[in-house]
C-alpha cells in the first residue's frame, strides 16, 4: 500500500509532496507511538480542495438550520443563493409558527454598494425583513467583500436591535477567514453562547437534555429526537436542525449535553461546561449497534434504573423491528468495501454503520476535521496554534454566576468516566483497521488515484467526486446531503441507508460503465519544475 | 496621446502641481484631459474656477444607467476636460474599488478622444491598494511623475510608489518620467533630491520652488498662471510644462532600502 501511495504522491511538485503526505497516513494497529496527522491546516496552493469557506460554515452550517430566525446574507447574491436550501436541514412548523427556512435572505451588494459602503442597504434589507416577517431574531452572516470595505456591521445590528427591538446578532463570517468551513463553525458557536443561551428560563423535565450538532439532513434529527422521547428525555434543544432561536435561549437549563458532530460544536460543549457546568458526552446515532451504545452511555450518566430499564425496553423493541429486515440487507452488502470523504464527524459515523452491514471501510477522511477528530482530544494540548487558527476568536469563559452549578457529584464523575465517553471524544483513527488509509483535506487528483488503487465497493462524499466515481463505475452515495433521501440516523434511519446501500450497489448500471482508461492506454506525464 | 499618473504623498501638492502644470500645458496649445482620482474629488478645482463639478460615482449613483458624458465631464481654462472620479466618504466602502469603476466607465462613455494630447491622473496620496494602482494598469498611464520635497517622509513615500511602479512595469509598459520637486525650502533640497533621483535610476526633471503666490492664487480659485500670468512662479510652471512636454527619461525605476534612504537623508539632507 505505501508503495502505491508514494506513486501517487511522486506526481506532486517536491513542495506539494512534502506537504500531502502529512495528511495521509496508512493505520498501523500496532503501531508503538499513537500515530499522528496534519489537519486543519492551508490547502496548498493550486490544489482546489473540497472545502467549504468560513460563511459556509457559519451561515451554512450552524445558523442556518435555525428555522424562527431570519439569516441575512449581507453580501452579493451569489453567496446568499448558493446556501440556500442546498444542505437539506430540514424543519417543520406547527400552527401558524414562523417558518422562515424556506427562505432565502440577502442584502444582493452591488458594484455601488462596494465603492460606497453596504451599511445602508443592510439597514434597508433588516427593516424589510422586519416589516414582512416580524421575527424574534435577525443573524447577519458577512461575506467576504463585507470584510475587505470594512462594513461594521456590529454598529448595524445594535442600530436594528434597538429600532425594532428585536434581538440582532452580528457574525463576521467573512468567507477568506480560516482555512476551511471549521472557522466559521466556532464563529457562530461563540454568537450563539454570546447572546442566546442562557437568556431562558424554561422549567425543565427530569431527563433533559441539548442535542448538540445534528443539523436534521434528511430529517436525522426527526428519528434520533423520536427515540429519545420515546425513552422520556426532555430535548430542551437542539443545536441546531430544526432548531429555534427560542428554544437555544434555555440550553442552559439541561442536564447534559450530548454531542453528535464533535467538530462543529464542540465548542458550545465546551463553554457549557465551564459556564454552566453542564457535562457533555459524545454519542453516535449514525448505526444501529452504535445508537444503542449512545442511549445507554446516556442512561448511565443519568443513573437512574427506571431510565435504563426503559432504555433496554426501547432498544428491544426499536431493534426487533428492523434486525430482520436489516439481515436481508446485510446478505448484500457483506464484504463490500467503502471509502468516505466526508465532514469533521460523518467519515467516523458511518464507518460504524457501514460496520453493522458487514462493509468494511478502507478508506475515511474529513474535509475540515481538526487533529482531534482523527487521534482524539488527548492530543489537545499538542496542536500547535498557527496564524490561521489564532485568527479566529476563543472566547474566555467564565462560570455564571447564577446559573452555574454542579450536576453530578465529582465522585460520581470519577466512577463513569471509564464507562462513558463523558467530555471527551476518542476521534475516528482509533477504531479503524489494520492497513486502511486515511486521508485529510482529499482533492480531485488523489480520489481519482485512491479510487483506482483501492477500488471500493461504495465512495460516499459530496456532488463533486459523485459523477467521477459513477464514471468509474462505482457507486456513489453523498453523505452531506443524503442525495434526496434519509433519515438515515437512529434505528429506523439505518434501514434507509442499508435500502439506498444496496440499491446502489447491486443495480445493473455499473456493468455498462467502461472509462476510457479501461480500454485505452493511458498517457504517462509527469510534473516538470516547481520546488 | 500621453497617458499621465501623478503620485506623491498626502498634501504634498499634487492637485496643485498637476493643475498648474497642465495650465502650462494647455497655455502651449496641448488638449489636456484631467482625471481627479481622490476620493475628495478636489483635483480639477483651480482649473474650472472653483465649480465644484458631480463626480463620475455620484452621477453613476444617482442616475443609474442613464450616465452621459456630458454630465461627468466639464471644461476648464485652456479648454482642459475636467472629470473627478470621487469616492464614498471616509471610513466607508471601498475608494479603490471606485477608481476602477469610475475610469471603467470613462472610457465607455468615450470619453478618451482622440485629439487628445495628454491625460492627467491625478491619485490620491500612496499607493495604499490595487485600486489606486488603477491608472498604471492594464495600459493606461504610460508614464508616472512623482512629486516631492526634501522631507523624509515625502521621499520615504516616493521611494515606496517607486516599488508600485517596478511592480506595474515589469508586467505592463508604465514607467517613471522623474521626480518633482515642489519645494518645502528645506536643507539642501534640490541636492538632495537630483540624488534620490539618480539612485533610483530616474531624473530630478524640475525644481518648483516655494512661493506664496500659489496660496493666493489657490484661495482665489485659480493656477498660477491664470492668477498672475507675469510672475516668475507662473514661469516656474511653464517650464515645468515644458521639461514634461520634452521629457525623454523613462525608466523602470529601482527602489532602495530604507537604510539606503535613511543614509542617503545623513549624506545630503543636511547643510554644512
Amino acid at each position: 500500500m505505501k508503495d502505491k501511495l508514494n506513486k501517487m504522491l511522486e506526481k506532486y511538485p517536491a513542495a506539494v509532496f512534502k506537504n500531502r503526505k502529512e495528511h495521509i497516513i496508512v493505520k498501523e494497529a500496532d503501531s508503538e507511538q499513537p500515530q499522528s496527522i496534519t489537519a486543519n491546516t492551508r490547502t496548498v496552493p493550486g490544489i482546489i480542495t473540497n472545502r467549504g469557506c468560513c460563511y459556509a460554515g457559519c451561515k451554512g452550517v450552524v445558523l442556518g438550520p435555525l428555522r424562527d430566525a431570519v439569516v441575512l446574507t449581507h453580501g452579493p447574491i451569489g453567496c446568499g443563493y448558493y446556501t440556500w436550501g442546498t444542505r437539506r436541514n430540514k424543519g417543520r412548523t406547527e400552527g401558524d409558527e414562523l417558518n422562515l427556512l424556506n427562505y432565502c435572505f440577502s442584502t444582493d451588494l452591488q458594484e455601488g454598494d462596494i465603492v460606497f459602503g453596504g451599511e445602508k442597504k443592510l439597514r434597508q434589507a433588516i427593516t424589510e425583513a422586519v416589516e414582512i416577517f416580524k421575527p424574534k431574531s435577525i443573524m447577519i452572516c458577512s461575506t467576504c467583500p463585507v470584510g475587505l470595505i470594512g462594513d461594521d456591521i456590529n454598529a448595524v445590528a445594535n442600530w436594528a436591535q434597538k429600532e425594532y427591538g428585536i434581538q440582532v446578532l452580528a457574525f463576521s463570517c467573512e468567507g477568506y477567514k480560516g482555512v476551511s468551513q471549521s472557522g466559521g463553525h466556532h464563529i457562530a458557536n461563540n454568537g450563539l453562547i454570546k447572546h442566546i443561551i442562557g437568556t431562558g428560563e424554561r422549567a425543565v423535565g427530569k431527563y433533559s437534555i441539548n442535542l448538540l450538532g445534528e443539523y436534521n439532513i434528511g430529517g436525522d434529527g426527526w428519528e434520533i429526537e423520536r427515540v429519545l422521547k420515546k425513552i422520556g428525555y426532555d430535548i430542551v434543544s437542539v443545536m441546531t436542525g430544526n432548531g429555534t432561536v427560542e428554544e437555544l435561549k434555555n440550553a442552559h437549563m439541561a442536564q447534559l449535553n450530548v454531542v453528535q458532530c464533535h467538530r462543529s460544536i464542540n465548542y458550545i460543549g465546551e463553554m457549557m461546561q465551564t459556564k454552566y457546568g453542564t457535562d457533555w458526552i459524545k454519542v453516535n446515532f449514525i448505526g444501529i449497534k452504535s445508537t444503542m451504545k449512545s442511549l445507554r452511555d446516556m442512561a448511565v450518566y443519568f443513573d437512574d434504573p427506571d431510565l435504563m430499564a426503559r432504555t433496554e425496553e426501547v432498544i428491544a423493541e426499536e431493534f426487533s423491528e428492523i434486525a430482520p429486515i436489516m439481515e436481508e440487507y446485510k446478505k448484500i452488502c457483506q464484504g463490500k468495501t467503502a471509502a468516505l470523504f466526508v465532514g469533521g464527524s460523518r467519515a467516523h459515523h458511518y464507518q460504524l454503520l457501514l460496520e453493522d452491514l458487514g462493509v468494511e471501510t478502507v478508506l475515511a477522511g474529513y474535509e475540515f476535521a481538526h487533529r482531534d477528530d482523527y487521534e482524539g482530544r488527548e492530543v489537545l494540548s499538542t496542536i500547535k496554534e498557527d496564524a490561521d487558527s489564532k485568527n479566529i476568536e476563543s472566547l474566555d469563559i467564565e462560570p455564571d454566576s447564577t446559573h452555574y452549578r454542579v450536576v453530578l457529584s465529582q465522585e460520581r464523575l470519577e466512577k463513569i468516566k471509564d464507562q462513558i465517553p463523558l467530555n471527551y471524544y476518542e476521534g475516528m483513527m482509533k477504531q479503524m483497521k489494520n492497513g486502511s488509509l486515511v486521508v485529510d483535506d482529499l482533492n480531485h487528483f488523489e480520489t481519482e488515484e485512491l479510487l483506482k488503487i483501492l477500488k471500493p465497493d461504495i465512495f460516499c462524499s459530496g456532488i463533486k467526486d459523485k459523477y467521477v466515481a459513477h464514471k468509474a463505475g462505482i457507486f456513489s452515495k453523498q453523505l452531506h446531503s443524503y442525495d434526496y433521501s434519509g433519515p438515515y440516523a437512529g434505528f429506523k434511519g439505518a434501514v434507509n441507508f442499508a435500502r439506498d446501500i444496496a440499491m446502489g450497489i447491486t443495480t445493473p448500471s455499473w456493468k455498462y460503465v467502461i472509462p476510457p482508461w479501461k480500454t485505452q492506454p493511458m498517457l504517462e506525464g509527469s510534473l516538470i519544475g516547481g520546488k | 496621446m500621453r497617458q499621465v499618473a501623478i503620485y506623491g504623498k498626502g498634501g504634498i501638492g499634487k492637485s496643485t502641481t498637476t493643475q498648474n502644470l497642465t495650465v502650462g500645458l494647455g497655455e502651449m496649445g496641448k488638449k489636456v484631459m484631467i482625471v481627479g482620482c481622490d476620493p475628495k474629488a478636489d483635483s480639477t478645482r483651480l482649473v474650472l474656477g472653483g465649480l465644484a463639478q458631480r463626480s463620475v460615482l455620484d452621477t453613476l449613483r444617482e442616475e443609474g444607467e442613464e450616465v452621459e458624458l456630458d454630465s461627468i465631464l466639464k471644461r476648464g481654462v485652456f479648454d482642459i476636460k475636467c472629470v473627478e472620479s470621487g469616492g464614498p466618504e471616509p471610513g466607508v466602502g471601498c475608494a479603490g474599488r471606485g477608481i476602477i469603476t469610475s475610469i471603467n466607465m470613462l472610457e465607455q462613455l468615450g470619453a478618451y478622444t482622440n485629439d487628445l494630447d495628454y491625460v492627467f491622473y491625478d491619485v490620491l496620496g500612496d499607493v495604499v491598494c490595487g485600486g489606486f494602482a488603477m491608472p498604471i494598469r492594464e495600459g493606461k498611464a504610460q508614464e508616472i511623475y512623482i512629486v516631492a520635497s526634501g522631507e523624509l517622509m515625502a521621499l520615504y513615500a516616493a521611494n515606496n510608489i517607486s516599488k508600485g511602479i517596478q511592480k506595474y512595469a515589469n508586467t505592463g509598459g508604465t514607467r517613471l518620467g522623474g521626480i518633482i520637486c515642489n519645494s518645502r525650502k528645506v536643507d539642501n533640497e534640490r541636492e538632495l533630491l537630483e540624488n534620490f533621483a539618480k539612485e533610483i535610476g530616474s531624473q530630478l526633471i524640475y525644481f518648483v520652488p516655494r512661493d506664496n503666490l500659489v496660496q493666493r492664487a489657490e484661495i482665489n480659485k485659480k493656477t498660477v498662471i491664470d492668477f498672475a500670468p507675469e510672475e516668475p512662479q507662473a514661469d516656474s510652471y511653464r517650464g515645468l510644462a515644458r521639461a514634461i512636454d520634452g521629457n525623454e527619461m523613462f525608466v523602470v525605476p529601482k527602489p532602495m532600502t530604507q537604510d539606503r534612504l535613511e543614509q542617503l537623508m545623513m549624506e545630503h539632507g543636511i547643510l554644512g
